[in-house]
């Protein structure tokens, strides 16, 4: 008895909620989901908000910069010109010096940001898309698609990425961003599988879901509504560390060369400064190989930094604290 | 025992699974090794393409020719003697896993010992941390390890080769030994020498992963109640760290210690390529480059095995430390 009384509570419950949502309070709720409360919690955590501020540099760089930064060209600077930043009075006119074609430094930076981060990104995407699939999937029919997707998934785990990349990309040798995101996620995509696997089936036994499953609503319903907000924190942090990942992978496949030269990527500058400038030796040539490892380590200091306030900002339960 | 079964057949399956792919997908390469043998000819040699063809012929004729299928099937029955074929850039002919056998013991050594290093120093930090945990020391510490947790590795190595080896002549830029080899003090001096500067860059980008695992693993040992209760017991504090916590926070560590033995091995192809070290991921690398089709699958195919072998044995190891499933309560 108590039990039906229960479900009828949680029925009028709903149907009251509903009714208070009209078009309007939808827009306020995704205003006060995506932009106030992440607002808030970057405001309060130092080390996101610095981090979202890296983010932004780069973003605003990758988006902005090939419009107002010239376009690399060869023999446009003396070669092997210092950083004119650090000189006196600094000058905009080479910030960071040009290696040894005279191509300017920091315009290979900019230029090479939009394919970095959209590869980045793509990638990202699909490893979390893919994940969350089977993950999904597998939580929710169980039996025998459940073993038989966790045997691929264990399988897949178990390859090395790296040398399964590196074999795949002297195949394909891609140049496009969307077939380079896709092969980096080849393998990417099995970890996240598992764990939102074992969140999915911890997460079905709960309460609230056998309400929802109760009342008759939709599976749609309970998998978006009712599952996916509390997946969704942990599928934030995930992508984040398959973006890290991606740019770990892609910029290191265009560093040994197994990429194709096709445009400007701070990959082919390492690989340049390390293979053929032989940068390393002289310390007058240092600048060039410093510029691309520091993009790159200020790229990951920010991905990562940003990721402290990740949870927080998805978290249904830390979130009622602000 | 049948779930010991049941893990051998997916080790046994990932394997094949991997050594398959990878098959096809080295068969439908473009360029074959004539190719490229014949394009090193007439560059080096400055041949005609004629001659520098009959010449790479010549010096090749393990080259496979026919259906990919049969092939496929040769390689694999092959595959399962231990028979990888034979190279076609090093010295034609000679058995991959002749070239394998020489470099294994070299990425064997610098993986092996920086994971030792980084898993010894990690876990004590890692313990440290948590004890402190909250306080000022904890959350710088937990900063710059996940800061260099996420830094590539061939990155810190072109730092490290950089400062270490051109600037400052403190290590040697590449190679693994410069004397002649045997059984000397000043040949193992000499390996730990040149092995230094991938080991130290090794450790730095992975001493923050077992830091910090060990760190969440000791905080929530020591919210358990056994602790509390060994505390109130009155049992000597240094016994607690040890026995009580140390134990039971290492142990889910310990299953990725594993692990990571065989993934590094994987990982080593950046490092070895930075520092020219002998290894087999710097094998893997010219293989793929000089398109010398056994080579590369043998490589790879070595690397699988040495990470699904890790896998494995990891998992059934932690069911004999953990007594909660050595006694079957799972």
């Amino acid at each position: 008895m108590a039990r039906v009384e229960k479900v009828k509570k949680i029925k009028s419950d709903i149907m009251e909620t509903m009714a208070l949502l009209s078009r309007k309070t939808v827009i306020k709720e995704i205003i006060h989901d995506w932009v106030i409360v992440p607002g808030k919690v970057l405001i309060k955590n130092k080390k996101a908000f610095v981090g979202f501020l890296i983010l932004m540099f780069y973003i605003f760089m990758a988006t902005i910069g090939p419009y107002i930064t010239p376009y690399p060209r060869s023999f446009t600077c003396p070669i092997y010109l210092k950083p004119t930043l650090l000189k006196w009075p600094p000058s905009l006119e080479h910030p960071l010096g040009c290696d040894y074609f005279g191509k300017d430094i920091w315009a290979q930076i900019v230029w090479g940001a939009p394919i970095v981060l959209k590869i980045a990104f793509i990638a990202g995407l699909i490893t979390t898309l893919v994940g969350i699939t089977i993950g999904m999937i597998a939580g929710f029919k169980g039996g025998i698609v459940d073993s038989i997707l966790m045997s691929l998934t264990d399988i897949v785990m178990t390859i090395p990425g790296l040398p399964l990349l590196i074999v795949l990309a002297s195949v394909i040798r891609a140049s496009d961003p969307w077939v380079i995101g896709l092969m980096l996620s080849v393998t990417a995509w099995a970890g996240l599988a598992r764990s939102i696997r074992s969140q999915v089936l911890s997460i079905k036994e709960r309460e609230f879901i056998e309400a929802a499953k109760a009342l008759g609503l939709s599976t749609g319903h309970i998998v978006f509504k009712e599952i996916m907000p509390n997946l969704m924190s942990y599928i934030a942090i995930n992508f984040i560390f398959a973006t890290t990942g991606a740019i770990y992978a892609s910029v290191g496949l265009y560093f040994l060369g197994v990429l194709p030269f096709t445009s400007f990527n701070w990959g082919i500058m390492l690989n340049m400064a390390y293979a053929q400038a032989g940068a390393l030796h002289s310390i007058n040539t240092i600048h060039y190989i410093l510029a691309p490892i520091l993009a790159v380590i200020g790229l990951q200091v920010g991905l990562i930094l940003f990721s402290y306030a990740v949870d927080e900002m998805f978290n249904p339960r830390l979130r009622t604290e602000l | 025992m049948n779930w010991i079964i049941k893990r051998a057949i997916l080790a046994f399956l990932t394997i094949y699974f991997a050594a398959s792919l990878t098959f096809v997908v080295v068969r439908s390469m473009p360029g074959d090794p004539i190719d490229a043998l014949t394009q090193q000819l007439v560059y080096q040699y400055h041949m005609t393409y004629e001659e520098a063809r009959a010449l790479a012929e010549s010096i090749a004729p393990y080259v496979p020719k026919g259906n990919i299928f049969e092939e496929y099937i040769d390689y694999m029955s092959k595959f399962l003697r231990g028979d990888l074929g034979v190279s076609i850039s090093y010295s034609t002919g000679t058995p991959v896993v002749e070239l394998l056998a020489d470099r294994i013991p070299w990425t064997v050594l610098v993986v092996a010992t920086s994971l030792i290093i980084s898993f010894g120093a990690g876990i004590l930090i890692g313990m440290l941390m948590a004890y402190k945990h909250g306080g000022r020391l904890d959350s710088a510490l937990a900063l710059i390890f996940s800061i260099t947790r996420s830094l590539p590795e061939y990155i810190v190595a072109i730092i490290m080769l950089s400062i270490f080896a051109f600037q400052l002549k403190w290590f040697p830029t590449r190679g693994a030994y410069s004397v002649e080899p045997g059984f000397t003090l000043e040949f193992v001096y000499d390996v730990l020498y040149h092995a230094a500067l991938p080991i130290m860059t090794w450790v730095i980008v992975h001493i923050g992963g077992w830091a910090l695992g060990m760190r969440g693993s000791t905080i929530s040992v020591l919210g358990e109640d056994y602790i509390t209760y060994a505390r109130a017991r009155g049992i000597p504090s240094r016994r607690i760290v040890f026995t009580y916590i140390g134990r039971n926070a290492i142990l889910p560590i310990f299953t990725s210690f594993m692990i990571s033995l065989g993934f590094m091995f994987g990982g080593s192809i950046f490092i070895e390529y930075i520092f020219s070290y002998p290894g087999v991921g710097l094998m893997l690398y010219q293989a793929i480059t000089n398109r010398d089709w056994y080579l590369m699958l043998g490589t790879f195919d070595i690397i699988v095995i040495a990470v699904v072998t890790g896998t494995f044995l990891a998992d059934i190891l932690y069911g004999f430390l953990d007594p909660r499933i050595r006694r079957g309560v799972r």
